[in-house]
């Protein structure tokens, strides 16, 4: 009896083609490995730190090197209060130059404006730190804290927000800065997701009589609220995560005994900028790789969100499509 | 009702009328300018700092600048070898960085799309593409710095390519997905094997704009001062050894302008200057490939 030649049986294929699937599945997975990889190796350097101080860290204001007595109170609210003066400017700005990309500009000013705007996005943070230590803060000094301090210095509760010198150097001139420096992000994003809306529905509203701050304000900024605020998120994940332009500005100043927006202070990316290459191994560094976890886990969580709500007006958009 | 009370009625309600229109017409008018003035904030402090930059930046530039290692304080010198540790760290991290983000990009437009891998991956991608570039620092510092007890170029190679990575997957991505579907079945339909159909054809249609997120990576990673601080130092000598610290043109700067010395913040900002030129001409280079090759 003869037996039939087995059928060849597609495999899955050659072997190169087989390497190049797993060369490409390993490196998606390496993407993977390097998010945990990031918060196992922080956390056990920054075990020390933790395992001596617990959460308590986050409440205490004691930083000490020499005695190695470390909380992270100061630098956080440096970071928070920071980031909180950048989302003040920059989210009304950004909207105002969205709504001016997406309803305003003539077609022919659209992409150079917005690529001017996505620019500000690519100047490296070292020149915003530079240009804000040695050209704005001398500016903001004599023409915006002197006037102010003179004008509310002497009111109640808010004059102690702008008491201490005026040397342009502190909470308030690295909150601007960031402010800068968002906006690129959170104005791109508006404008990419104004433009999602269906036409239909805005020249609906036009029709119906509406102006176009009625058609933006009561049309647009209602179907594209989630990703509005993906964009905010975004913007804010950046602020608190930037490094350079504020250890510029931010004076570098271990206090949270005056609330000023002048004082000089402290934020979570300046504290480690400054001291990590000189701290010496052990709780010091614990203390800032500590830290460093914090500001992480923070971002992790905004950017997250961002991303969350994001993609759930993606969602929408298919559905009413 | 008596026909004058109807008229003085539809008078008097075309004068509320008029009133809340030229209300509604007013407060749109407000909302207008104030977007023009956003739009001018926003532009006028790109060019306050690109005028101060090159104004301060020229100042500073001579052919010294180029040619001489970075002086002690109170002395002439340039800028030379921390250029040429840029140079060699960037060349290097994007020569690391790139195929990973590329392949990882293949994967996630070509191979597995949907799968839970693939979500959790463009997930986990989005969140490092805005991570603090300084905790990339602080987690090489753990995993290569305190193990080789030193710092050097290639922890700071590490600490870069960890940030292409993530810019260059995200563009693969989106530009393998804009293909059209009936170029790869084409190529499969004529026996092309997955790898030939990816290699020659996906990704030969995807080119320009693949090159244009390396491009955007690259200038992304020049300007970068944070992942370098406490993975490649500094150095004030020439060194082409990747294993002792190296000077790069980022943490010069920041180590000259925060100085009280006068020749080294005119040193930092011609440093200033050229890197502020060398990131927006790579911007505006890439923007433009990648809008030349649509047309």
């Amino acid at each position: 009896m003869i037996t039939p030649p087995r059928p060849k049986v597609a495999r899955s294929g050659p072997l190169f083609d087989r390497i190049f699937a797993w060369l490409a599945k390993g490196s998606a997975i390496f993407t993977l490995v390097m998010l945990i990889a990031i918060l196992a190796s922080l956390t056990i350097s920054a075990w020390p730190a933790i395992d001596k101080y617990g959460l308590g860290f986050l409440t205490s204001t004691t930083w000490d090197p020499v005695k190695e007595d470390f909380g992270g109170l100061v630098m956080i609210y440096g970071t928070v209060m920071t980031s909180l003066i950048a989302l003040l400017i920059a989210v009304p700005v950004s909207f105002g130059i969205a709504l001016f990309l997406t309803e305003l500009s003539p077609a022919w000013l659209k992409r150079p404006l917005g690529t001017a705007i996505e620019l500000l996005a690519a100047v490296p943070s070292i020149v915003y730190g530079m240009w804000g230590l040695l050209v704005f803060s001398p500016v903001l000094s004599t023409y915006v804290q002197q006037p102010l301090q003179a004008a509310f210095g002497n009111v109640p509760y808010l004059g102690s927000l702008f008491s201490g010198a005026p040397v342009g150097i502190g909470i308030l001139s690295a909150g601007i800065i960031l402010a800068i420096m968002i906006i690129p992000f959170i104005a791109a994003v508006m404008r990419d997701v104004f433009e999602v809306t269906p036409t239909l529905l805005k020249e609906s509203a036009y029709g119906l009589g509406a102006t176009t701050w009625e058609v933006v304000f009561k049309v647009v900024l209602p179907y594209t609220k989630a990703g509005v605020v993906g964009g905010i998120m975004l913007g804010l994940g950046r602020a608190i995560g930037e490094t350079m332009a504020v250890t510029f500005v931010i004076g570098n100043f271990n206090q949270l005994d005056s609330l000023s927006l002048f004082q000089a202070a402290n934020s979570i990316t300046s504290a480690l900028a400054n001291e990590f290459a000189e701290a010496g191994e052990g709780l010091h560094q614990g203390a800032l790789m500590y830290l460093g976890l914090v500001l992480f886990f923070i971002t992790f969580v905004i950017l997250s969100l961002s991303k969350l709500l994001l993609s759930q007006l993606r969602k929408n958009e298919g559905a009413k499509s | 009702m008596t026909t004058g009370e109807i008229l003085l009625k539809a008078a008097a309600l075309e004068k509320t009328r008029s009133v809340k229109y030229a209300k509604r017409k007013r407060n749109n008018r407000i909302a207008l300018v104030l977007a023009l003035s956003a739009m001018v904030f926003g532009l006028f402090w790109l060019f306050w700092i690109l005028f101060e930059t090159v104004r301060l930046g020229i100042d500073g530039l001579n052919i010294a600048t180029l040619t001489e290692m970075t002086p002690p304080p109170n002395d002439n010198g340039g800028l030379a070898n921390a250029i040429y540790g840029s140079f060699l760290m960037v060349t290097l991290a994007t020569c690391v960085g790139a195929p990973i983000g590329i392949m990882a990009g293949i994967y996630l437009a070509e191979y597995d799309t949907k799968s839970w891998l693939a979500s959790t991956t463009r997930f986990v991608n989005d969140i490092l593409l805005s991570a603090p570039s300084i905790v990339i620092g602080l987690f090489v510092y753990a995993v290569v710095v305190s193990r080789f007890k030193s710092f050097s170029g290639w922890a700071g190679v590490v600490a870069l390519a960890l940030i292409v990575i993530p810019v260059v997957i995200r563009t693969t991505e989106n530009m393998l997905q804009l293909v059209p579907p009936g170029l790869r079945e084409a190529a499969y339909a004529l026996g092309a094997p997955k790898w030939k159909v990816i290699l020659s054809i996906t990704l030969k249609a995807a080119r320009a704009g693949v090159i244009t997120g390396v491009m955007l990576a690259v200038a992304r990673i020049a300007g970068e001062t944070a992942p370098l601080l406490f993975t490649a130092l500094s150095n004030q000598f020439w060194t082409s050894s990747l294993s002792q610290p190296m000077a790069s043109l980022p943490v010069t700067i920041f180590k000259f302008a925060m100085s009280p010395y006068e020749n080294w913040q005119k040193l930092a900002w011609a440093g200033v200057f050229l890197i502020t030129m060398a990131v927006l001409s790579l911007n505006i280079l890439a923007r433009l490939w990648a809008g030349s090759d649509k047309n």
